[in-house]
Parts: structure tokens; sequence; C-alpha cells
């Protein structure tokens, strides 16, 4: 009986083999963990996570969705935990005035003109020519990875994931109002440290 | 001429602000006449936008296969697995 019950498992753990796991997915894993995270210690850590999580609910496996898919959603909800995490220690370390006070760089306290330094210039750039989107991608990911951790993440989760404002403020705990302050703030940031960068 | 009309004709603050919230989510219809007259006569924030919008497009874009992992990284993680699966 005992030997029955070993065969069923096994065949069940067949769905899936975990020893390929590294060779087949690790990679995609990394860089779905890096475009929505930018920190390479945490996305290599959620990789490892999510392989390990994976082992351990092998048996709820049923090969209905490819592996790949599988992991893949274990990965998102660990994602999405960090980003709780980060979100509460993000906005324990920088106040919403520290934001305002950033953003009085970029304008003129008084009259809310754009500050001389600041004011954007056309890139003079062809957006049809391929080698020069991708040069322009390069440095935009440079861009990125100078962004405040809780920023990046409403950035991304609005646009790489296309989710609703109202449910990244839900998961992030932000406020509407402080969702459209770092959403302005990110894209402003990103603009200039474009504009510094390209030519 | 109302006072919201009149703060933001001359108010970049105010008009990105709109702008970003215009692609990512909806402004109400006093706010989009309020943008169209700021963007009608300044030109400056009508670059803001078209970079704005440009940089939303290129990020979308960008490659998640530029990164890689390391074969060091990769082997420890191997042998982590089979160390786990070998315990069950």
């Amino acid at each position: 009986m005992q030997n029955e019950t070993d065969k069923g498992l096994t065949a069940k753990s067949l769905h899936s083999d975990p020893i390929s796991w590294v060779e087949k997915y690790a990679d995609y894993l990394y860089g779905f963990a890096m475009s929505r995270l930018r920190d390479e210690d945490v996305a290599k850590d959620l990789v490892q996570d999510t392989f390990l999580a994976g082992l351990q609910r092998l048996d709820g496996f049923e090969g209905n969705s490819k592996e790949k898919t599988w992991l893949t959603a274990i990965l998102k909800n660990k994602i999405a935990d960090f980003y709780r995490k980060r979100s509460a220690n993000g906005l324990r370390d920088l106040k919403l005035t520290d934001a305002e006070d950033e953003q009085q760089d970029f304008f003129d306290t008084e009259s809310g003109h754009w500050n001389e330094k600041y004011r954007p210039q056309a890139f003079g750039l062809d957006v049809g020519n391929p080698l020069l989107m991708k040069e322009l991608g390069d440095i935009l990911n440079e861009c990125l990875a100078k962004l405040p951790g809780l920023w990046f993440s409403v950035f991304s989760m609005k646009h790489m994931d296309d989710l609703a404002s109202e449910l990244i403020c839900t998961e992030l705990k932000l406020t509407a109002a402080n969702f459209w302050v770092i959403m302005h703030r990110t894209k402003l940031n990103l603009r200039a440290c474009l504009q510094k960068n390209w030519n | 001429m109302t006072s919201a009309l009149k703060n933001i004709i001359y108010n970049c603050k105010q008009a990105t602000f709109l702008i970003e919230k215009r692609i990512a989510g909806k402004i109400t219809a006093a706010e989009k006449l309020q943008l169209h007259v700021h963007l009608r006569g300044c030109s400056v924030c009508k670059i803001y936008q078209q970079q704005s919008i440009l940089i939303n497009k290129v990020f979308v874009g960008l490659e998640n296969s530029d990164f890689k992992l390391d074969e060091t990284f990769k082997k420890t993680l191997k042998n982590k697995i089979e160390k786990e699966m070998n315990k069950n």
C-alpha cells in the first residue's frame, strides 16, 4: 500500500522537473524581477525564493498551466510582497514635504515657471531610428536605477503591469494625492536625467 | 476668466502635473480646458508632453532579456534546489 502512495506522488511530481528549472527559467525570471525592481540582490533573492516556494508547492502543480506561467505567478506574488514592505519603509523615510521641496528645483516657487536649468529642450531625436531608440533606452535604464525604490515601484506597476491607479494605491498604501505627486515627480526626474545625459 | 484658468496659464508646474494625470489616468473637463489653454501658449510644456509620452513608450519597450544571471549564482541555485529535493 505504501508503495502505491509513493508511486502516486512520483507521477504527480512528474508534471514538473525542478532540476531543469534554473537552466530553463532562471534568466527569464531574473529579467522579469529586475525590470520591476532594478535591484540585483533583491531580484536574485526573489528568484531563489520563487524556486524554493515552487518546490514546496510541487504537489499542487497539476500541469494545467505551463511551468513558466506557474513560476512567474509565484514570483509576481513575491514582488508584490516586496513592494508592500518597501512602501512601508519608503513612506516612513520620505515624507511628502520632501517631495514638494525637491519639485521646487524644477519650477520657480512663486510663479510655477520652469527654472532655466530644468527647462525641457527638444532631444533632436529621430524616433524612427532603432539604434538611437536603443541608446535612449540604455540611458533611461541608468536614470531608472537612480529613482527612489518606492517611486520606481509606482511607475513600474502603472506602466509595466498596467495596473489601475486605485489598485496601486491599495497595494502600496498610498493616497490618491501621494500617488499623483509621485507619478509627476518620477517623470520630471526621468526627463531631466535623460536631457542631461543625452548627447 | 475664472481664477483657476488664470492660475494655470502661466503655471508650468500645474500644467505638467495635469499632463501626467491625463496620460496615466483621467482629468476633469475643466482641467482639460485649463491644460489646453496652457499648452496653446507654452511651447516648453508641449516639448515636455511629447517627451513624457516618449519615455513611457521606451520604458514599456525595454527588454527584460538584457538582464542575465551570472553562472556562479545559477550553479549555487541549482545545488540548493537539488539539496532541497533530496531532503524530501
